[in-house]
């Protein structure tokens, strides 16, 4: 290799790069390409939040309304409290009573009923949270376990955990379904937040064993030279050391919990019910109130905007299982 | 000064090692090396073990008998292999196997060519790629069940922006593109949706392939006068081979357990031109409620995910080691 580099170097010796750098040219036409395709994907995206503040006449006009006067009306219907009322009720409030109620009046709205996305959102908070400091920590232990001791069985036991990712969640809902009728656990926040933490801490085991591998071990054997204990060794050096990988994997998990369907549309109806099942079931009056659930999917997504921005450096590891690195 | 401090603490610890005949304290320091990995591993193979083994253990034994689970009351029978050859005789759900396959071919392929596309371009590091990249990544992190649920308003023939935008590109009429309402159409409405939410998937693992292969075997190429076409075919492509296998192997397992967006934007409709097996499956469960036969369907699914997974995986490790 070293004769080629060697013959090779004059003849770029001119060039401001190296040889395998692209031409200004071949830039151009792929900067064009990739900008011409991330803002082709991001139009759906952005005709959310335009829906979102959009009136329910505006936003199912033909041809579809770019330019419109902005409303709440969206955010209203999402968030309101009130049960199902006519224009001429609401006029005939006395004062109005908040935003909602100002908005509500000034544009002649009818309310179709009081909303639940609020308590489902909530659901969504618990149940995401919850699960994910459950896998978290489940999955510290264990990733710290398979990394650092002789574990019979090892490669065994991580495929085996891997391998519960595979499985269809349809298929493993039947018995679940079962299981957690028995049990008084399903459509309960637990019921969901066990059966999340048992999804996810495969995630967590196998990207956290690989974060922690990559702190030395002379670490914590010097902090037990020095008198500390295994387990004092673990939470003083190495916790520390992981807190970025911890980080990370709280975050996959987060998402993962936070975006799931198939379990919560199958395994939870009523008081446990996610955002996610619950979204696609706002209907205003006459039909699906477009306007509302653009608001609903707007605030929903808007914390995983924030994440995927965060994580952009992290996002292969996560969802490659660990498998590729960058 | 720190010297007394010391003894003073030292002392006291002593006599509260002495109050108590064997305080937990000491327990824990002097447990050994083995018995914490178990204790730190332990929990997690108990959750999965009844979360996951446990429920598939249930399913083996319920696709065996004639449980219904709407009725739990009623007397459970055990029907041998009834329900297997039931299942693999019906030509429902063959045919729900059969459109799973369709969309898997035609998600992946699509997925992998504007993929790899991408990523090649993106590996030309022009300007502001970062940040493109950055916008190109967000559909994969949404929720399919929320984002599908906006592209049934979007795919709308009346009102919908897609139906607008491709009679103003085309000038076929709007009453035309029944995106979910048509035969024809509605499989296509739903591998455009998956398309558009995981080609960053495949390109960002495609990308880590290109990253990932060394500058001077270009140079090398460079120096035998090698062709820019013939770098990418003898170079690149086969460099990035494992990786995009594997971006293949992920997606494939994905989209053979389809069914939040198929769920939400058709339902298995028109007819039954879009069920596909989870959404076929969540029918003979959760509608009909013959469990004993649906859960021999999901064995049956699941064998089929995980067989194929390692026969593919087998020949990945193959390409990996070429």
């Amino acid at each position: 290799m070293s004769p080629a580099r060697t013959i090779f170097k004059p003849t770029t010796a001119t060039a401001a790069h190296s040889v395998v750098e692209p031409g200004a040219t071949s830039k151009r036409i792929a900067a064009t390409l990739v900008i011409l395709y991330a803002v082709i994907t991001m139009v759906p995206l952005v005709w959310i939040f335009l829906t979102s503040i959009k009136s329910p006449p505006d936003s199912i006009s033909y041809p579809p309304k770019i330019l419109f006067t902005p409303s709440l009306e969206g955010y209203c219907n999402l968030f309101t409290t009130r049960t199902r009322q006519t224009p001429e009720y609401i006029a005939a409030l006395p004062e109005p009573d908040g935003i909602c109620d100002a908005v509500t009046r000034k544009r002649n709205m009818v309310i179709a009923g009081p909303s639940n996305f609020l308590p489902r959102f909530a659901n969504s908070l618990i149940i995401a949270f919850g699960s994910t400091f459950l896998a978290v920590g489940l999955g510290t232990l264990a990733a710290y376990g398979f990394s650092r001791f002789k574990v019979p069985l090892a490669d065994d036991l991580l495929f085996f955990i891997l391998s519960t990712r595979m499985m269809p969640p349809i298929a493993v809902a039947i018995p679940i379904y079962l299981m957690y009728r028995q049990l008084g656990l399903s459509d309960t926040a637990l019921g969901m937040m066990l059966l999340y933490t048992a999804v996810n801490v495969s995630l967590a085991v196998w990207l956290l064993k690989g974060f922690i591998d990559e702190i030395p071990r002379e670490y914590e054997e010097a902090a037990m030279i020095d008198g500390y204990s295994r387990l004092q060794a673990f939470r003083k050096v190495v916790l520390p050391q992981a807190t970025t990988g911890i980080a990370a994997t709280a975050i996959f998990c987060l998402i993962f919990a936070w975006n799931e369907y198939a379990f919560a549309s199958l395994l939870t109806s009523g008081s446990a019910q996610t955002a996610p099942p619950f979204i696609p079931t706002i209907i205003g009056e006459g039909g699906q109130d477009w306007p509302a659930v653009a608001a609903g999917t707007t605030i929903f997504l808007m914390p995983i905007l924030v994440f995927t921005i965060l994580l952009r450096k992290q996002l292969l590891r996560g969802i490659t299982f660990g498998a590729v690195r960058k | 000064m720190t010297t007394s401090h010391h003894t003073f603490a030292d002392k006291t610890a002593e006599a509260a090692v002495r109050a108590t005949p064997e305080p937990l304290a000491r327990r824990v320091r002097s447990l050994s090396d083995k018995a914490i990995a178990w204790l730190f591993i332990a929990p997690t193979i108990a959750l999965l073990l009844a979360i996951n083994i446990f429920p598939l253990f249930w399913a083996i034994y319920l696709s065996f008998t004639n449980y219904r689970a709407n009725r739990p009351n009623a007397e459970v029978r055990n029907v041998g292999l009834g329900n297997y050859s039931r299942v693999l005789n019906d030509p429902d759900i063959w045919a729900s196997m059969q459109t799973t396959a369709h969309f898997v071919f035609w998600t992946i392929l699509l997925q992998t060519v504007i993929g790899f596309g991408l990523a090649y371009l993106i590996d030309r590091k022009f300007r502001g790629h970062a940040f493109w990249t950055t916008l190109i990544l967000i559909p994969m992190m949404l929720s399919p069940a929320v984002v599908g649920n906006f592209w049934r308003f979007l795919y709308e023939p009346q009102i919908g922006l897609f139906a607008y935008a491709v009679s103003f590109l085309t000038g076929i009429p709007t009453s035309e593109i029944q995106m979910l309402g048509s035969v024809q159409l509605a499989p296509w409405a739903i591998i455009i949706v998956d398309t558009w939410m995981w080609t960053p998937y495949v390109m960002l693992i495609c990308l880590a392939g290109l990253r990932s292969i060394p500058d001077y075997i270009y140079e090398a190429a460079e120096v035998d006068r090698a062709s820019p076409w013939r770098q990418f075919w003898s170079i690149t492509v086969p460099m990035a081979l494992p990786f995009i296998m594997l971006a293949v192997l992920f997606r494939g397992i994905e989209n053979f357990k389809m069914f939040d967006m198929v769920n939400l934007l058709t339902g298995g409709g028109p007819g039954s031109t879009t069920e596909v097996a989870s959404i076929a499956l969540k029918r003979d469960a959760f509608e009909a409620w013959a469990t004993g036969r649906s859960s021999a369907f999901a064995i049956v699914l699941f064998v089929a995910v995980f067989g194929l997974a390692n026969i593919y995986v087998k020949a990945l490790n193959r390409v990996k080691q070429r």
